[in-house]
């Protein structure tokens, strides 16, 4: 292991992780909200928009995020969709996320008791109020688990935007091994980073789980 | 057909070339799977044990496996192990190995889950009734358990096969590989080619991975009351 390389390697590395970051979270970001948006609508029937929401579901659980890239990224320009890697990045990892993120919102939502949906129609509330204030609330508190399972996941898919040329960790790692044959610090570094990436939100899942097993003792 | 660059899979033998190599990646994963399994249920066994010090090894093999990205085990084993211990490897082998490490760690924490999400009144309940523990175990608690167990495998395996699509990154010549083929080759003739032939591949991988989402699902709304 030779330490002049890994400090030498280290601003690349912490470029690399940065973008890496940005991406993920706007990714994540996406997904929560598309997941949302799919999980009620599909909760609440909604005609025609609910099948059009499930088959998008289905397609994006089943297929690769690495296909999903290379398709929007390669193929799309030529029927003249031009989209940057960047925007393809988030595109992607919304997309995939939202699918699953749905299904943990949707049974997060049809967890919850209808009663309590009874007692606040009764009480003048209207549909929508019902869901923001009385529905969501609990059902979030309820999918966080999987949702921080699927954060988890999301972040870790970052890693195949090296195939449309974005500079990630994994696409820095390839290159200094390429150009260098430094393999061991190299990935000794892809590593680290990839740790101070992902440590803190499986810690901070883990405590969430916990706190929420209290929260839901003895129901 | 020419606009869309559809023309270009039916040229000569590359669609059967594109089967091939998603046969490639499907091998893989099957590999995997099925040593998976095996090796999950042995591990998810080794986890419900009570010594503090083999739960402490697998919660870390376990963290290692949820943390870090396939795409790194990958490059580790393929690229690192190699270099450290001066082996040969190759792609192949190095994806099933990689495959096998991840899918035992998850297979493992889903049996886990499985026996341990039995009720206890099921276990109290069947002793009750005056069975022996194999009794209890072989009647009772462990079709309940598989019940539970086997709609979460599938979507393991879907999640397992989906992923090798990884393995082109460390040079295997699988389904998405041999379209790139395809493109370079006939760049002159139909440069629309990526369009069609990425859009096979995304199909191809759909065919493939849709039969166990819903047989998971199936299987899931079948048990679940």
């Amino acid at each position: 292991m030779d330490w002049n390389v890994i400090t030498e390697y280290l601003p690349l590395y912490w470029k690399a992780m940065l973008l890496t970051l940005r991406i993920g979270w706007i990714g994540v970001a996406l997904a929560v909200l598309i997941g949302l948006m799919t999980a009620v609508i599909i909760h609440f029937r909604v005609p025609v928009l609910r099948v059009v929401f499930k088959i998008y579901i289905e397609i994006f659980r089943n297929t690769p995020l690495l296909i999903q890239l290379s398709f929007l990224y390669f193929a799309l320009p030529k029927i003249g969709i031009k989209i940057s890697a960047e925007v393809c990045g988030w595109l992607g990892l919304g997309l995939l996320g939202g699918s699953y993120m749905s299904e943990a919102f949707r049974s997060g939502i049809e967890v919850i008791d209808s009663v309590q949906r009874e007692s606040a129609l009764s009480l003048g509330m209207t549909n929508f109020q019902v869901m923001i204030h009385i529905i969501l609330p609990q059902a979030f508190s309820y999918s966080i688990p999987a949702v921080v399972a699927n954060i988890i996941f999301l972040l870790k898919e970052t890693s195949v935007f090296s195939a449309v040329s974005l500079i990630d960790l994994m696409f820095r790692a390839k290159d200094l091994i390429g150009l260098y044959y430094n393999t061991a610090e190299c990935l000794t570094l892809l590593v680290v980073f990839y740790l101070i990436i992902l440590l803190p939100v499986s810690i901070l899942g883990t405590v969430l789980e916990r706190r929420l097993r209290y929260a839901s003792f003895g129901t | 057909m020419q606009a869309l660059g559809l023309d270009v899979l039916f040229k000569g033998s590359n669609f059967l070339r594109l089967l091939e190599g998603l046969w490639k990646a499907l091998g893989i994963s099957l590999i995997a799977v099925a040593l998976s399994i095996v090796l999950g249920i042995l591990f998810g066994i080794v986890m419900t044990v009570r010594n503090p010090v083999v739960k402490a090894v697998c919660r870390v093999y376990l963290e290692i496996v949820r943390i870090m990205p396939q795409m790194v085990l990958l490059f580790l084993v393929f690229f690192g192990t190699t270099r450290v211990f001066g082996w040969n490897l190759n792609a192949e082998a190095a994806s099933v190995i990689v495959f096998t490490f991840w899918g035992t760690a998850e297979m493992g924490d889903l049996v886990r889950g499985a026996v341990t999400g039995v009720p206890k009144h099921q276990y109290e309940s069947a002793f009750a009734l005056g069975m022996t523990k194999a009794q209890a175990y072989l009647t009772v608690i462990i079709p309940l358990a598989i019940r539970q167990l086997i709609p979460q495998s599938m979507n393991l395996i879907t999640r397992m096969i989906k992923t090798t699509s990884l393995v082109m990154m460390i040079g295997v010549v699988e389904v998405l590989k041999v379209s790139q083929q395809i493109i370079e080759a006939n760049r002159m003739s139909s440069p629309n080619a990526v369009f069609g032939l990425y859009l096979t591949v995304f199909i191809l991988y759909f065919v493939a991975c849709w039969p166990f989402s819903l047989l998971a699902k199936r299987l899931e709304r079948k048990w679940s009351n």
